[in-house]
């Protein structure tokens, strides 16, 4: 970007007032210095750390050593680490996309049809699902799948032992129940959108509600649907939350790459090789990122 | 800060200490124990005070009137009430603090209440009657023993944290490898450390439990042995005898599967500790013993190698396939539970009669099965409970061709180097480790356990059928863990074999997983496989 000299105000092309050179840098730098403090910096010093051997105790405390790029060698003839791509994958795609996406849009698009009242209501319970602290949620579904004298085996007279032989099962279901509120509302926000006479037309010219699902509102609120699954599958991807339910385990089933990198740091100590692989994650974030990026410049072309 | 000239004005007492300690020891043959610490402290009170060489205005000396203030030296003093007495007080307060993994009603709920109510009152009168106005502050917990360590490690390599930390004896290497902690030499000076007198009751090996290298990090609280404890009602019910002692890995699967048939499925016949929830107590109470019992050693600290997958791994974890697959004699369940709630478990079910054997430490019967303070309270434990050694997979297999097996851990004390408060944090280190302490510590938990000081293991172990057996039988053939600063990661990794052995791998699967991973911990070139 070409800074001048000039700190006056001008007009783009389409007649808004910006800010140019100095007064630009003043306004963007609290903004700029927060971002490179916390987050360029931290990502610079992850890379580094992970090239190196450091671990929180032992020799290599005192003074670690460069070790190059041995740290992702060590990641990629690691099984652990493969698990944990995979389960992380399994634990997005089923969480995520199958289960956020699509049953925060069946909710939009039910309660759409529905009374106000009925649909603030649920709307209120969904998100609170959202809103409560994540230790509560835990110990509550801990205490719901629980293989003794959980919630859930009392109503169905079962004696499943939920949490071991289900574990990666159960994550999926607690982080769909989790998070769906955030693709409910938007999706629930898309489908407002959608101007009523078109529907209105559809209907009177016969159309189920299948149909005008596929024909009318689908075509309507696909962007919205590309945002959603990226964002979810961002956040999912990151997500650490179900360490407080299954602490990764039984073995390594429900250790998400999240928690792979929290074990390997604070439980083994191991920050060098920790940080390697939260630089691999880093790259995948990245790559993530830049779709979202790429497709949002896309729609609002 | 306490530079240390200041500090041995301060203390003015070393001399009068000899004399205590020969009251203080010749009271312990004759009298009962727990009355003795009470009666001692109340004599050690007041003994600082009748020998004390009060003159006006010393610190420490007696003084007249509460609130009076006055200057010794350039020491600013303040008259001040100290038990019955009133005292020349120096103004400044000293503040130091004792990190331990303990919680009254939880976890090492001895120890929580051992530090709160009798080492800081006993302290803090102790040190307020030589005129020094002290505080020590603990914080309860009751966390995982990993969680704790990984936040002992944090406050280090900041700087920071408690002036005094208990910390488990194979954590010794790490932390003295990351420079966390320093011998006590160097931290309080030779001269300092050598001349304190508890040393001569302390053995050589019990101080090797905080031993690196050669050079003494901390304080021992004593050692302690892995034996195989059986309920003997459970096992007269099955048919087997009261004095059950298996020679072999064979008999203790013959007797498991005895009890299951006779007892059905309501007990469990054997708890083994597999997986990464029991954490370290996998490696201490299961795999090392039955390595041991193999014939190998994990690490050879000779040639510093590794043991990979070798046939002794694969014997041992044989023996957890037997268990938990081809015989299903152990709960599956409890070995897969995410952190202690497994250990937890088998204690419950052992306490209730629902668990016929398991291998634990001497700590289960001083700790989770003690009839007054444990977490786990077993009234009939005194009668009820029977012990066996840990037999070598057959007649003389084991190492050094041993017929029985051990391993032994044990903690101790060790110091913040960074602690602005040496002299006060010497002076209550030597506390914690006097024979006083020690006799409280235990009559708290109305329970013995092989101490540090041999003065209080002669009077207090003959009395105890379990730390009896331990330190005749299970003490002398023992082994220690290794002291490399990767025991942990190693440990690690064996947790995770036998969780793979539990949720049903091939033994050679696991042997080779494990071996896999062993080699991109340590380094192919440090791993012994065959």
């Amino acid at each position: 970007m070409a800074i001048k000299t000039e700190t006056a105000s001008r007009t783009d092309k389409s007649g808004n007032a910006v800010l140019r050179g100095r007064a630009a840098s003043f306004f963007l730098s609290p903004a700029t210095i927060i971002i490179v403090l916390f987050l360029v910096l931290p990502a610079f010093w992850t890379i580094y750390l992970g090239v190196t051997n450091y671990r929180l105790t032992g020799f290599a405390a005192v003074s670690p050593e460069f070790v190059g790029l041995e740290n992702f060698r060590r990641a990629f003839n690691d099984p652990a680490f493969f698990n944990s791509l995979k389960v992380t994958f399994i634990f997005t795609l089923g969480s995520a996309i199958f289960g956020q996406a699509v049953l925060g849009f069946l909710l939009a698009w039910v309660l759409f049809g529905l009374s106000k009242r009925v649909r603030n209501s649920v709307e209120v319970i969904v998100i609170a699902a959202w809103m409560v602290p994540s230790s509560v949620v835990s110990f509550l579904w801990i205490a719901f799948l629980n293989g003794d004298s959980g919630t859930l085996n009392s109503i169905l007279g079962s004696n499943v032992r939920w949490l071991i032989d289900y574990p990666l099962e159960s994550i999926i279901v607690f982080n769909i129940w989790r998070g769906t509120a955030f693709s409910m509302l938007l999706f629930a926000a898309a489908v407002a959108s959608i101007p009523k006479s078109h529907l209105e037309v559809a209907r009177i010219a016969g159309a189920t509600r299948g149909q005008q699902l596929r024909t009318i509102v689908l075509p309507a609120i696909r962007p919205y649907i590309l945002t959603d699954i990226l964002l979810i599958t961002l956040w999912t991807f990151n997500d650490f939350g179900p360490y407080l339910i299954t602490a990764g385990g039984p073995g390594q089933e429900t250790e998400l790459l999240a928690i792979f990198i929290y074990n390997n740091a604070l439980r083994f100590l191991e920050f060098g090789y920790a940080s390697s692989i939260a630089a691999i994650m880093l790259g995948i974030n990245l790559i993530l990122s830049l779709i979202v990026i790429s497709s949002g410049r896309k729609r609002s072309k | 800060m306490v530079n240390e000239k200041s500090s041995a004005q301060l203390f003015p007492f070393s001399r009068e200490r000899g004399s205590m300690k020969k009251m203080l020891s010749g009271g312990v043959t004759r009298r009962k124990r727990a009355n003795l610490a009470m009666g001692l402290s109340i004599a050690l009170a007041l003994g600082f005070v009748s020998v004390s060489p009060a003159s006006a205005n010393s610190v420490g000396a007696v003084c007249a009137k509460a609130g009076q203030k006055a200057k010794v030296g350039k020491v600013n003093v303040i008259c001040k009430q100290a038990g019955s007495r009133l005292i020349w007080t120096d103004t400044k307060v000293r503040t130091v603090e004792v990190a331990a993994n303990a919680i009254a009603g939880g976890k090492n709920a001895q120890t929580a209440s051992w530090i709160t109510n009798f080492v800081i009152p006993k302290f803090t009168l102790a040190s307020a009657l030589k005129g020094i106005q002290v505080k020590v502050n603990f914080t309860p917990k009751g966390i995982d023993d990993n969680a704790f360590k990984t936040q002992l490690a944090l406050d280090l390599s900041a700087k920071r944290g408690a002036d005094i930390i208990n910390l488990d004896g194979f954590w010794i290497a790490e932390f003295a490898d990351a420079n966390y902690i320093k011998p006590l030499d160097q931290v309080f000076g030779k001269k300092k450390v050598n001349a304190w007198d508890g040393w001569s009751q302390m053995p050589k090996s019990i101080q090797g439990v905080m031993t690196y290298d050669g050079k003494l990090y901390g304080t021992p609280s004593g050692t302690d042995g892995r034996i195989i404890y059986f309920n003997k009602a459970l096992f007269a019910q099955a048919g087997l005898p009261a004095n059950w002692q298996p020679k072999s890995w064979a008999e203790i699967l013959t007797a498991a599967q005895t009890l299951q048939s006779k007892l059905g499925a309501d007990v469990v016949p054997f708890q083994l500790n597999a997986g990464t929830g029991m954490g370290e107590a996998t490696a201490m109470q299961g795999f090392l013993n039955f390595l041991a019992g193999a014939g190998s050693l994990i690490y050879d600290p000779k040639t510093k190698k590794w043991l990979g997958n070798t046939k002794a791994v694969r014997d041992t974890l044989s023996f957890y396939n037997d268990v938990y697959n081809t015989r299903k004699v152990g709960n599956s369940e409890w070995q897969l539970l995410t952190g202690e709630a497994g250990r937890n478990a088998s204690f419950e079910a052992f306490s209730k009669g629902k668990l016929a054997m398991l291998i634990e430490g001497d700590f289960l019967w001083r700790g989770p099965l003690n009839p007054a303070t444990g977490n786990f309270k077993m009234a009939d434990r005194d009668t009820n409970v029977g012990f066996a050694r840990i037999p070598a997979q057959n007649p003389k297999s084991g190492v050094n061709q041993q017929n029985f097996v051990s391993y032994s851990g044990g903690g101790g004390y060790v110091v913040n180097p960074g602690t602005s408060q040496k002299a006060t944090t010497w002076e209550l280190l030597k506390f914690m480790n006097s024979e006083e302490a020690i006799l409280a510590f235990m009559s708290i938990g109305n329970t013995v356990r092989i101490t540090q000081r041999a003065d209080v293991n002669a009077v207090t172990l003959p009395n105890d059928p379990c730390l009896k057996f331990v330190f005749e039988r299970a003490i002398p053939v023992t082994f220690f863990r290794p002291p490399s600063a990767d025991y942990n990661a190693v440990s690690t990794l064996l947790q995770r074999a036998t969780a793979e052995i539990v949720q049903g791998k091939s033994v050679a699967q696991a042997a080779a997983d494990y071996e896999t991973a062993l080699k991109a911990l340590v380094g192919a070139d440090k791993v012994i496989s065959n």
